[in-house]
């Protein structure tokens, strides 16, 4: 519905000029909203006085800050927005040249290539200490979420079905490894298509009541799936061992052969000196190849029946049962198989940390799954991978801008920004651009040739 | 018998607060079609700034009649709460409307997670406490084996939410501005070919939802005597599941199911357990979507084709 009663902005050009007073005026106003915003939450600081009451501090200069910098930020988007048009020059679609054709064609390929070198760089480059953090906390962590970006994407991005609850099939995988392999001792490779039968066993129990529910309802609903799993966790105390979690849980093994300094172990087997490294570069290489083939199953399945099924229920629900699909089964395939990639990755999240607890799967953790599959535009497997490594690189990156704190003063902790950055990212990115990064779509069926379509064509999410 | 008498009184004041809350969740959701997920994160600062404005008040500025800063507090919340909850309306839904149907959803989820982090951000994440006041307490029963008693606090809230709650209904009911908030949500587009401003109307819709919310927002605060920054979620999923229960879209069944709520809550913690607690909100949440997606009081949704 386009029932918006536009009202004109008030720097619109009129007949090419800019009206600078009515920006100013408009500036000001958003700059007193700020002020009468920041009383009392940001004019004052609340801390506790020597007999513990609470008492609060006047800090008039954080709301003059602000709306002094609301007032800037608002007049330069005026500014922004009030260009004339004709300097805008319309972009021509022009035909990229040979070689760009040809790095455009095989870009995947050359990724997975560069993925593939880079440990190896890391360590040449770095040394073996020096690159643990590139590989572990940028590397595994990126690729982690890269992969559930992906098994998320077959659920929401592929099939409509909005699911806020996607963490739960990762505590599921998780906790599958934690407790077959603390219990029973079981490996991890026996233990990793356990967890993702599990998982997906749980995708389909979740998935049945649910079949009716649509849109906004759906996700209310597998949010609260996901908490009731989180919360069963915390208090079934005797299995899960509640927040404590469960500690101690085996490491991964490169095929049986622990990666110890022992005589049988990797770095001995095949003659290398011993690197704590070499587990991490191992477990880089297994979480490649478990997001890859997330990815490769993803796209076969477009192709398939059950993939284009998945699209069309996406695109209409009522239209699909008329033609005779069967939307129960569809859906239930979608569940399953998101869940089963969201177990996978569980249970390598356990096998790399050798700890779980409920911590690790709050609704913060579903929400920023879901923003990187909506943030990459949903159903781009590229876009996926690109906002995966934007957000969580990015939030990683925070880590590392020690330099900030000579500049704020030594308090100053950048870390904790993290979430207010990515929850206002979020909001920023559904107004600027609400189709993701990569907002083109490449239809399976095509007539003569496969092109790429502008997002907004498909209808996306909208039952 | 006291103990049930005791655990109905705690779930009525309980179920009052979730019932102010689940009042916003089902006018965004009338008027808008959107669950506005950030309503709890509101809920969670409009209690932060009651706590600010109450510790200025009495201590900064030195007042002592303690009934009188509850009134100016009550007042100051809901006023900037309001604020808030139209900036928020301003800047992440208005510029999505005519989007597509989740793009709400998320940037309402985005801004839930702003706002408890910019509380924590700003105010700390430590919690904050304040001396309790109207802790003088009735004793209902006495003699037995357990003392039933009605705390000031609790007869405080019920009289606020009622006389609220009736204002509420009289400005829904009675005035023009309900009649169009009434007319939006029946039929947007018919609405603003009849000359109503349907954008006004909308940000109206946010600004008495925020101040009811900074009504509970008050209540909670002066109840409990404890704010956090992570205070938002759960009442905020405990406010739309009472909502939900009550059918979405309609305001008795809000307030309806806002007192259910409140006294299953009380009672399965008395009765069973109350590690789990949580665990039988989400499940009726659940349970109410799936088997009875119109709620008790709601309209069932038709399909069209």
């Amino acid at each position: 519905m386009q029932i918006q009663a536009s009202k004109p902005v008030a720097a619109e050009p009129v007949s090419g000029g800019f009206d600078i007073m009515a920006a100013v005026k408009d500036a000001g106003f958003a700059a007193l909203v700020t002020l009468g915003l920041s009383f009392p939450i940001l004019a004052f600081r609340t801390q506790e006085d020597i007999s513990n009451h609470l008492i609060v501090v006047p800090r008039w200069s954080w709301p003059i800050t602000a709306a002094i910098l609301v007032f800037v930020g608002r007049f330069a988007a005026i500014l922004f927005r009030s260009r004339p048009r004709a300097t805008r020059a319309p972009t021509l679609p022009k035909a990229p040249s040979a070689s760009a054709t040809f790095l455009i064609r095989y870009a995947s390929w050359f990724g997975v290539a560069a993925l593939i070198a880079f440990p190896m760089v890391m360590v040449a480059a770095l040394g073996a200490g020096g690159s643990l953090k590139w590989i572990n906390n940028y590397g595994i962590q990126i690729l982690i979420y890269v992969m559930l970006g992906w098994g998320l994407n077959i659920v929401v991005g592929l099939s409509g079905l909005l699911d806020l609850g996607y963490v739960a099939f990762y505590a599921v995988g998780a906790y599958s490894y934690a407790l077959l392999s603390t219990t029973f001792g079981l490996s991890f490779w026996i233990c990793l298509p356990l967890a993702g039968l599990l998982a997906a066993f749980w995708g389909i129990i979740l998935g049945f009541p649910v079949l009716r529910l649509r849109g906004d309802y759906l996700a209310i609903v597998t949010l609260a799936f996901g908490e009731i799993i989180r919360l069963v966790l915390i208090n079934w105390t005797d299995l899960t061992n509640g927040y404590a979690g469960i500690s101690s849980i085996p490491r991964a093994t490169f095929f049986g052969v622990p990666f110890t300094d022992d005589d049988d172990g990797f770095a001995h087997l095949f003659g290398m000196d011993y690197s704590p490294i070499q587990r991490t570069i191992f477990l880089f290489y297994l979480i490649l190849a478990l997001a890859l083939l997330t990815n490769a199953v993803t796209l076969r399945l477009r192709r398939l029946p059950v993939g284009r099924a998945w699209e069309a229920l996406r695109e209409d629900e009522i239209a699909c049962r008329s033609l005779g699909i069967n939307t129960t089964n569809t859906k239930l395939t979608a569940f399953a198989l998101g869940a089963m990639f969201g177990g996978f990755a569980g249970s390598f999240f356990a096998v790399r940390q050798g700890f779980v607890s409920p911590e690790s799967f709050t609704f913060i953790e579903s929400a920023t799954i879901l923003a990187i599959v909506v943030l990459g535009g949903m159903g781009s497997q590229i876009g996926v991978a690109l906002a995966a490594v934007l957000m969580i690189g990015g939030t990683e990156i925070l880590r590392e801008l020690d330099f900030l704190k000579a500049v704020f003063g030594r308090d100053f902790d950048p870390v904790q920004y993290r979430m207010l950055i990515f929850g206002a990212g979020m909001v920023l990115m559904m107004i600027l651009k609400p189709r993701g990064i990569i907002s083109t779509r490449t239809p399976s069926i095509f007539y003569k040739e496969q092109k790429a379509i502008s997002g907004s064509l498909v209808k996306e999410g909208h039952g | 018998m006291e103990v049930f008498l005791q655990q109905l009184i705690n779930g009525l004041t309980l179920g009052s607060i979730y019932g102010l809350i689940a009042i916003g969740y089902t006018m965004v959701f009338g008027i808008i079609g959107m669950v506005n997920f950030a309503h709890g994160d509101v809920f969670m600062l409009s209690a932060f700034i009651a706590l600010m404005l109450f510790v200025v008040l009495t201590q900064l500025l030195g007042m002592t009649s303690i009934p009188l800063a509850f009134v100016i507090v009550l007042i100051g919340a809901m006023v900037l709460t309001a604020l808030w909850n139209w900036a928020i309306e301003r800047v992440a839904y208005r510029p999505l409307r005519g989007s597509f149907r989740l793009a709400p959803l998320i940037s309402a989820i985005g801004m839930s997670i702003f706002l408890s982090n910019f509380v924590q951000v700003v105010q700390g994440p430590r919690n904050k406490t304040i001396p309790p006041m109207f802790d003088k307490v009735i004793h209902l029963t006495t003699g037995g084996t357990y003392d039933v008693t009605l705390s000031l606090k609790q007869i405080l809230i019920v009289l606020v939410t009622a006389v609220l709650l009736a204002g509420f209904w009289y400005l829904v009911q009675k005035t023009s501005l309900g009649r169009a908030q009434r007319a939006c949500e029946q039929d947007r587009r018919m609405a603003a070919l009849l000359g109503i401003d349907v954008d006004r109307t909308i940000s109206l819709t946010f600004v008495i939802g925020a101040a009811l919310a900074a009504v509970a927002g008050v209540l909670y605060m002066s109840y409990y005597g404890v704010v956090n920054f992570s205070d938002g979620f759960i009442p905020g999923v405990k406010a739309f599941t009472a909502a939900v229960l009550g059918g979405i879209g309609s305001l008795p069944g809000a307030v309806l199911g806002g007192l259910l709520i409140g006294l299953i809550e009380v009672f399965w913690s008395a009765y069973f357990s109350s590690d789990y607690k949580d665990v039988a909100a989400f499940s009726i949440l659940a349970l109410t979507l799936i088997f009875m997606p119109s709620g008790l009081l709601g309209r069932p949704e038709i399909e069209k084709v």
